[in-house]
């Protein structure tokens, strides 16, 4: 039997929680399969290969990268970049490199304010001399260096160019193996720029719970305030569920384990920014015509900006709070 | 020349955008900072159509319907005040000030109340400054 030439692997994390990398491993016993299609040349959480190392890699020279993780500083900027020229396809994986996902709430705050909470005022910090991380710091020895922290998080495509978004918090394993398989066939790949691993319709197009055509709520509810009778379209309960701005592919566990969605898959093709689509499907069910009702209504949505861009703030519209 | 506003300002077609046509014909005088799109009813007026005038460099953003009970298509009104309570709250929370985006009705009859509101929602803008979304957007882009 003639041996395959192999494809290079790479995955990569920026500001990310490591779950991308998990979800990775998650291939379970695939991982053979994988393997045996692949080399993994770059991949800090399991091999000790240095970033010196992929700098002496010729340009191209990694097949695909999966990068997960937002852009936070200026080191997950120069591996991007790094990783950009080294790689023939880079793939935005999961939702922090798609559209800047939870450390994307950052956004919220400036550098500042963050660095303030974190080593001042936090109620377990204990830090009497003001001390601050600085990006430089000389020592007899010379100067040691550290990445210098932006005020903004950026999505991996507000950095680089990027081939393929497979979105998720983080993406499902199968997802990820049917992609994997369809680079090391030579399946037909979709256009550069799409998503993949994902479907174009949103959740509610799969989710099984019952709905009816006319939606109205009359007051909505944290998940904890009421007692969910485990059919009904969380939406139609009064419990907010990203389901009509999210795409569908995840097979809507969430739903199916009774928790409403959250929004990690990103918005579907026809709506770039999911929380304006959100905001839109949502004022529409308002079941109520009065300016005061209204108002009284929408005051029970404690944080419409974080609920409905939770995993999209730094890829929305607005990006972020003006500070 | 001094800094004038850009207010964008979404007119529905069947009674704002005649309102202030009815100011135009009758030749009444109003603050000429007001960009008016026509859309079919205020309804239409999405999220990201108040968002996207914001990047793009508004430094208001207005939107006018039939008064409550008037609409064209029923209830197009009420979906817009919806949105625009929950909008409000949204822009808060990114910094945006909240009288930088109003909703007012104008009836097809109501020129004169067209031009003050266009004068009053200038003066009010003018006070706050230029918004600044679109300068932080351009230092974001790199």
């Amino acid at each position: 039997m003639s041996e395959k030439k192999k494809i290079n692997l790479a995955v990569y994390w920026g500001a990310a929680c490591g779950g991308c990398c998990v979800s990775v491993l998650d291939v379970h016993e695939s991982l053979f399969t994988v393997l045996e299609h692949a080399d993994l040349v770059f991949w800090p959480i399991a091999l000790d290969i240095k970033y010196k190392d992929v700098e002496a890699m010729p340009d191209g020279h990694i097949d695909v990268t999966l990068f997960n993780g937002a852009v936070r500083n200026s080191e997950n900027e120069h591996i991007a970049k790094l990783l950009r020229k080294k790689s023939k396809v880079l793939v935005a994986y999961g939702s922090c490199a798609h559209m800047g996902g939870i450390p994307g709430l950052a956004n919220f705050s400036s550098k500042e304010e963050i660095f303030e909470r974190v080593y001042e005022t936090s109620e377990s910090t204990v830090n009497p001399d003001h001390i601050k991380p600085q990006p430089e710091y000389k020592v007899d020895e010379g100067t040691l260096e550290i990445p210098v922290f932006y005020n903004d998080v950026r999505a991996l495509n507000q950095v680089v160019d990027v081939d393929y978004y497979l979105p998720g918090c983080p993406p499902q394993t199968e997802r990820l193996v049917e992609v994997f398989m369809a680079i090391v066939t030579g399946a037909e790949l979709p256009p550069a720029g799409s998503v993949i691993g994902a479907n174009t319709k949103t959740q509610c197009d799969e989710c099984e719970r019952k709905k009816s055509e006319n939606k109205k709520i009359k007051k909505f509810y944290r998940p904890w305030q009421i007692q969910d009778d485990g059919e009904t379209c969380f939406l139609e309960q009064g419990v907010i569920c990203m389901g009509p701005a999210t795409r569908g592919g995840c097979g809507y566990r969430c739903i199916k384990g009774n928790a409403p969605c959250r929004g990690c898959y990103g918005p579907p093709p026809d709506a770039p920014d999911p929380g304006s689509k959100m905001m839109s499907a949502i004022a529409t069910m308002i079941d109520s015509n009065d300016e005061k009702e209204i108002e009284k209504i929408i005051e029970d949505i404690d944080d419409p900006a974080g609920t409905f861009y939770r995993f999209t703030l730094p890829g929305s519209i607005l990006r972020r709070k003006l500070v | 020349m001094s800094w004038q506003p850009k207010i964008v300002s979404f007119l529905c077609n069947w009674c704002s955008y005649t309102g202030a046509d009815l100011a135009g014909t009758s030749r009444m005088k109003y603050a000429s900072n007001l960009r008016i799109i026509r859309v079919m009813c205020s309804g239409r007026v999405e999220p990201t159509f108040v968002m996207k005038a914001f990047r793009e460099g508004a430094d208001g953003v207005l939107i006018c319907g039939c008064h409550p009970g008037d609409c064209h298509y029923h209830e197009g009104n009420y979906k817009c005040l919806r949105r625009y309570h929950l909008l409000q709250k949204y822009i808060q929370q990114m910094g945006i000030d909240k009288d930088r985006l109003r909703l007012a009705w104008i009836s097809a009859s109501e020129g004169k109340q067209f031009a003050e509101l266009a004068d009053d929602m200038t003066e009010t803008v003018k006070k706050l400054g230029p918004c600044s979304v679109k300068k932080v957007m351009q230092t974001l882009a790199i």
